[in-house]
């Protein structure tokens, strides 16, 4: 009888053992680290804890979206971070989408300018690394502004300078009403778009529906102004004197150049892979679609809209949220130009200022975590939406 | 799917308890394992600035001087006989703390202050103070800023991040009501960049700072340090807690050093001081007592620091004086010169 066949004559318990093998490494290797840090923090009297959020941080933050001063907790000072950083990635993301489809269709424009100008700036901008294209717009690019008593003039609205650029700063009353009827107006467009479809697959009638949608968009908030009460006036920056040689501007809201370098060089490095993916996703789709949609009389914007983009988009949309989800990661470089991002504020000032190296590090990494899977979601969400739906 | 689950479990549960048995046994302290493995590598594992001129600053061929790297220079020669043993690692306000505790140094020398929370808090132990100082403004000369009581609302201050000058810059704008716009950099040269860009329009730090980093600007006569000083900064080396020895030795090489000034021992002077009349002096150059036994050292430790290092008074000559970063020592005289430098004795 063959020996080695009795040992792993059981299926169920050959098949167990490489797992369970995995599973002792695994825990094994958290076992160890959390034991020898335990140990070491222990030596050197540190206490793990997370009762330090409470306290008073006492450090200020160049720019913060809601009411913070050093008075504040270190709970708050995550919080100034994290909006931060969320600032960023959005604004980094609505950039880089909306730069990224104009260079990707440039791509295939049959302009032989356009054409190449847009494959040069792909080439250019997506093969230098990312924190050289940061170090380019901070400290060559934003740092060679004036000053502010020099600064580089738009119709005494808004002062580019080299602490920022100062534009006029929206002073609402009653914003909430202004904000409820942009709702409002959403879900009128909705409920008039599911209406306009209706009515073209029951009668085939073609409503004007993004005309008619704009319009509502339009209504709303103005019916809001003239109506309801809401006002927006407007905090214009004045230049003001602090010393002989030392001036700012006083009122109005600054856009740090921290800010805008970082916001800058993250969409356009970010376009480029987003206008690759763009062009991919329109190569993607058969000319046979494209001749078979003229072919029964769609005309190009409707084979664009109605047959193109939506097969484009399943192909653009899973490594676009890659995209996302890199812009959203790099953001964390603004620690290098002291943006006061997450990483600037809560790992590092707020590390510093406290020694809590092991929880801070570990809030902000959960924190990524979090950010990235809540993008992951939504795109997944939004990809099964766009997905070919068998009828 | 439950069985699976519950395989899962099972698997998970007695890797559990197999990883269990493997763990027990601490580690033992008695003996100073910094010590052993100082001697074991060969060199002292020193963590300095990114550059600060007269305190920490490495050359173009990457030779570092400075009072701050005369502590570990001295350390060097108590422990392994010969100063030029230390291997630097130039290390951010923020990263130093990290560096020290994971044991990536053994002793931090980079003009960092000695605060309770630091001390106490989080797993650090300050053995003295090399340098007493004061957080100072940089203004430059043509904005006509002559006292700090000239800032007005909207001044931008730079700083570096996660230090004690981040958390002194609020309280002193707070205290005189001025609004100010903070601006905080990782790394010192960043800050010096952003002021001579005219992005902040005052630096603030240490004032030995504001004095070394003077001499980076593009043009160092446009600028000036204001003459008020808003905070204590004692800044001295640091040692991870937990390693006594260790700690006593960093502490004992620092109070050598300056003790050594205090009898007028120098390098060069120290070997025929053998036969002094004096006992303190004796004892300084390794003639009399078994001092370095306290803590597994020769005889001889205090006397390579003096031959090596020199006392230092020589060497913030050397490195303060003669550079011009501050010629003036202030309280950073001995205290038989009027100054606050006071050493518990070597005996």
């Amino acid at each position: 009888m063959n020996f080695k066949n009795i040992r792993f004559q059981n299926k169920k318990i050959r098949n167990l053992i490489p797992q369970f093998i995995t599973v002792a490494i695994l825990l094994s290797t958290i076992i160890y680290f959390v034991t020898n840090a335990q140990i070491n923090m222990g030596n050197r009297g540190i206490a793990f804890g997370f009762g330090f959020l409470k306290q008073e941080a006492s450090f200020d933050i160049t720019f913060s979206l809601i009411d913070y001063d050093g008075s504040y907790s270190y709970a708050r000072a995550f919080l100034v971070g994290l909006l931060n950083t969320i600032l960023v990635s959005v604004i980094g993301i609505f950039f880089a989408t909306l730069l990224g489809v104009i260079i990707g269709v440039s791509r295939l424009s049959d302009n032989y300018l356009i054409a190449k100008v847009a494959e040069w700036y792909v080439e250019i901008f997506r093969n230098i690394p990312l924190i050289l294209q940061i170090f380019f717009w901070y400290f060559a690019a934003l740092r060679a502004l004036p000053l502010p008593n020099e600064a580089i003039n738009f119709y005494d609205i808004s002062f580019l300078t080299v602490k920022g650029f100062y534009v006029p700063k929206f002073i609402w009353t009653n914003f909430n009403i202004f904000l409820i009827s942009i709702i409002c107006a959403i879900i009128a467009i909705y409920f008039f778009n599911n209406y306009s479809r209706k009515q073209r697959e029951q009668f085939g009638k073609q409503l004007p529906t993004t005309s008619i949608s704009l319009l509502i968009f339009l209504i709303f908030p103005l019916l809001s102004f003239t109506l309801f009460g809401v006002t927006l006036s407007f905090e214009y920056p004045v230049l003001k004197q602090l010393s002989p040689t030392i001036f700012t501007f006083d009122g109005g809201l600054n856009i740090i150049p921290e800010l805008i370098a970082l916001a800058l060089s993250l969409s356009m490095y970010t376009a480029t892979f987003i206008a690759e993916n763009v062009r991919a996703g329109i190569l993607g789709v058969s000319k046979g679609q494209k001749e078979a949609a003229a072919s029964i009389g769609l005309n190009k914007n409707q084979i664009l809209k109605l047959v193109v983009m939506p097969q484009a988009l399943r192909i653009i949309i899973p490594p676009t949220t890659n995209q996302y989800l890199n812009l959203t990661k790099n953001s964390s470089l603004a620690a290098a130009i002291a943006y006061p991002d997450i990483v600037l504020v809560f790992a590092g000032t707020a590390l510093m200022q406290t020694g809590r190296a092991i929880e801070i590090i570990s809030i902000t990494m959960l924190t990524y975590l979090t950010l990235s899977v809540s993008i992951s979601i939504f795109m997944n969400w939004y990809n099964k939406k766009m997905a070919i739906k068998e009828k | 799917m439950i069985k699976s689950l519950k395989t899962w479990i099972l698997v998970g549960f007695t890797s559990l308890l197999l990883v269990a048995c493997g763990q027990g046994g601490g580690g033992d302290s008695k003996k100073s394992k910094t010590l052993d493995n100082t001697k074991k590598a060969g060199f002292v594992k020193c963590g300095v600035s990114e550059g600060v001129p007269g305190f920490s600053n490495a050359d173009a061929s990457g030779n570092w001087s400075g009072i701050d790297v005369d502590v570990c220079r001295a350390v060097a020669a108590a422990v392994l006989g010969d100063a030029d043993k230390v291997k630097y690692t130039p290390l951010s306000a923020k990263e130093r703390f990290t560096a020290l505790n994971s044991g990536e140094i053994d002793i931090l020398s980079r003009n960092t202050t000695w605060t309770l929370s630091r001390d106490a808090d989080i797993g650090l132990t300050f053995v003295g103070v090399n340098f007493y100082d004061g957080q100072g403004f940089m203004v430059r000369k043509s904005s006509g800023i002559n006292s700090v009581n000239d800032f007005k609302d909207g001044i931008v201050a730079c700083t570096n991040i996660g230090t004690t000058t981040e958390l002194n810059m609020r309280d002193f704008f707070n205290s005189k009501n001025v609004k100010y716009e903070p601006l905080g950099f990782e790394s010192a040269d960043e800050v010096v960049q952003a002021y001579d860009a005219g992005r902040c329009d005052t630096y603030t730090t240490d004032k030995s700072g504001l004095a070394a980093q003077r001499t980076k600007m593009k043009d160092p006569s446009e600028h000036k340090v204001l003459p008020e000083t808003i905070s204590k900064e004692p800044l001295g080396p640091v040692v991870r807690q937990g390693d006594n020895v260790w700690e006593d030795i960093v502490r004992w090489s620092l109070n050598t050093f300056i003790e050594a000034e205090e009898y007028g021992v120098t390098s060069s002077n120290a070997s025929s001081l053998k036969d002094s009349d004096n006992p303190a002096i004796k004892r300084l150059v390794g003639a009399e007592g078994e001092l370095g036994a306290a803590f597994g050292l020769d005889n001889e430790w205090s006397l390579r620091i003096i031959e090596q290092v020199g006392n230092y008074g020589e060497s913030y000559k050397k490195h303060l004086g003669d550079t011009g970063i501050m010629p003036n020592r202030g309280p950073n005289q001995l205290w038989t010169k009027g100054g606050i430098l006071y050493v518990p004795p070597a005996r």
